[in-house]
């Protein structure tokens, strides 16, 4: 089990109320495969210290901002400032305080666990490597899998360690694609309960596309709602469930889905999402 | 929380342009891929001895029969000692390139300091380190088998398997660079391009053989110099200082070109999503 560093699993997210600038300012942005638009005319903040989710149906283009915001992807148009500089141009100023996790992304399989590591840190320049893997290990519960190869480890082995190299810079701005999928109950809610005590320990950005309602509830200050690659809605999760007048976040995210809007009397048609019944 | 002060605090110029920590990184990841695997160490081993064993055996026979051999026995065991310098100068480079696209590890890499160019230069270090091993392996064997030792050619040795690796790394980023933008569909193509240029180098044959419509284009491959150097220092004991400038010129044009490519490959695969799609 993970060891709780500061922070309990009921602990509640920070808030993301802050005088500093955005830590990720996106504007106009835009991404074009050929015919398809990926993200279309997106603009969104996301505010210093706040852990803000991007959510969206499949194709909505979550993973396409999140590989554009970390610039292994170039947008067709748009500007992308992350920690006060501009992505496009002075990315290489802004990754070693930036880190990404992706289960679209994977470790080689045949080096051990410290060894995937060690290289990290190395291409990270970090000092301390040794004790920096040290503690990670022991905080994510990994230690004892150290010398094997990560190829050999648990779909949830392999997600926490994942996690460690995410973490291994102390990144102030941490993007994560789907950071619990495949993941049971119990180590989802531990690495949800380790992410939110390093962003209350450091003060650090995090920003997550997720399918998990719950986990976005869970740990997310602001949300960012995504449909066919534009923006369609954000706010507080409290703020969105109250707008759509819906119980939970997953009934708005099946409204939104299904192009019904805030405004909309909720009466509406066949094609209307049917309300979820009450817990 | 973060004080202002600790927003981002950005390394040197020199730092971010270019670090032999993050070179160093790289390197160690592939020295801990043969650690991990004795399979791959083998296999560093294992051709060049074939190819030695094979050719050792013909040139034997053929002393007998020949009169161009019997003027120089170890000509056919150097050309198949230096064609595989430039074979797994190129292999080197492009199959631990590969090794990345297996591991779907493009996208952890680059969004890490890592430069582009910085990976290339992990790659011809790697590709001159494998090379060393399978060249210093098998050229041990052709002394221990056939008593001929290629190390007796001296300072022109050094030249020459310089100028095969660098040609070989040249060739090996411009693979790369194919594999990455083709993806897996280009692996064929990636194991047989060295192949392909192997009729026009002049390994076992002066270039002068080759049809006279033919011959410019064997004259523009590094290795084609090299191989008539091989046998002019071999056959007339000469060591051919223009053609070794003539292959040092060509190299610095073709590695020029190899990381060109490579590099902006990189810059369309960034445009296209391919860092995150590699292998597929």
């Amino acid at each position: 089990m993970i060891p709780p560093p500061a922070l309990t699993p009921d602990a509640q997210p920070s808030g993301s109320a802050s005088s500093a600038p955005p830590d990720i300012q996106v504007e106009h942005l835009r991404k074009e495969f050929g015919d398809v638009v990926a993200v279309a005319d997106v603009s969104f903040a996301v505010a210093r210290g706040s852990t803000t989710a991007l959510l969206g149906g499949n194709g909505a283009g979550k993973t396409t901002t999140l590989t554009l915001l970390v610039g292994l992807l170039l947008p067709t148009s748009g500007r992308i400032t992350v920690l006060g500089q501009d992505m496009l141009r002075h990315r290489d100023r802004v990754l070693p305080r930036l880190n990404y996790s992706s289960p679209y992304v994977d470790l080689p399989h045949r080096l051990t666990v410290r060894d995937n590591l060690t290289v990290f840190g190395h291409l990270y320049g970090l000092k301390d490597l040794r004790a920096r893997i040290e503690r990670l290990a022991e905080e994510l519960s990994f230690a004892r899998f150290l010398k094997r190869p990560f190829g050999n480890l648990s779909a949830g082995q392999k997600t926490r360690v994942a996690l460690a190299k995410a973490l291994l810079n102390d990144p102030q701005v941490l993007l994560m694609d789907e950071p619990t999928a495949s993941l049971d109950p119990d180590i989802a809610d531990t690495v949800r309960a380790y992410l939110l005590a390093y962003q209350r320990r450091t003060g650090a950005t995090l920003l997550l596309a997720s399918h998990n309602m719950t986990e976005v509830e869970r740990i997310c200050s602001d949300v960012l709602m995504l449909r066919e690659g534009q923006l369609v809605d954000q706010g507080t999760p409290q703020a969105l469930i109250a707008r759509y007048g819906r119980e939970t976040l997953e009934d708005v995210f099946i409204d939104i889905a299904r192009r019904r809007s805030a405004d909309d009397d909720g009466d509406g048609d066949a094609a209307q999402p049917q309300r979820k019944a009450a817990p | 929380m973060r004080p202002p002060a600790e927003r981002l605090s950005v390394p040197p110029l020199a730092q971010r342009l270019f670090s032999w920590r993050r070179v160093g990184g790289m390197l160690l990841r592939y020295l801990y891929l043969y650690k991990n695997s004795w399979t791959r160490l083998v296999e560093l081993l294992y051709w060049p001895a074939m190819q030695m064993i094979l050719w050792g055996l013909i040139t034997k026979y053929l002393l007998t029969t020949t009169s161009v051999l019997a003027q120089a026995a170890g000509l056919l065991i150097a050309a198949v000692l230096l064609w595989d310098v430039l074979f797994r100068g190129q292999l080197g480079v492009f199959t631990l390139f590969m090794e990345e696209m297996y591991a779907r590890n493009m996208g952890h890499l680059f969004i890490s300091p890592l430069k582009p160019y910085e990976m290339a230069t992990a790659l011809v270090l790697m590709s001159l380190l494998r090379t060393l091993a399978s060249f210093g392996g098998s050229g041990l064997l052709a002394w221990a088998l056939y008593h001929y030792s290629v190390f007796d050619m001296g300072l022109p040795l050094l030249a020459f398997f310089l100028n095969l690796v660098v040609f070989g790394w040249g060739l090996g980023l411009i693979v790369c660079g194919m594999l990455l933008r083709y993806g897996f569909a280009a692996e064929s193509l990636a194991w047989g391009a060295p192949f392909a240029l192997a009729p026009l180098c002049g390994i076992y044959y002066p270039v002068a053989t080759l049809p006279p419509w033919l011959q410019p284009v064997a004259w523009a491959m590094p290795a084609s110099h090299v191989f008539e150097g091989m046998r002019a220092l071999l056959l007339e004991h000469t060591f051919r200082y223009d053609l070794l400038f003539n292959a040092i010129a060509l190299n610095v044009l073709y590695l020029a070109v190899g990381l060109g490519v490579f590099l902006a490959v990189f810059g369309v695969a960034r445009r296209r999503g391919l860092l995150l799609q590699a292998g597929e």
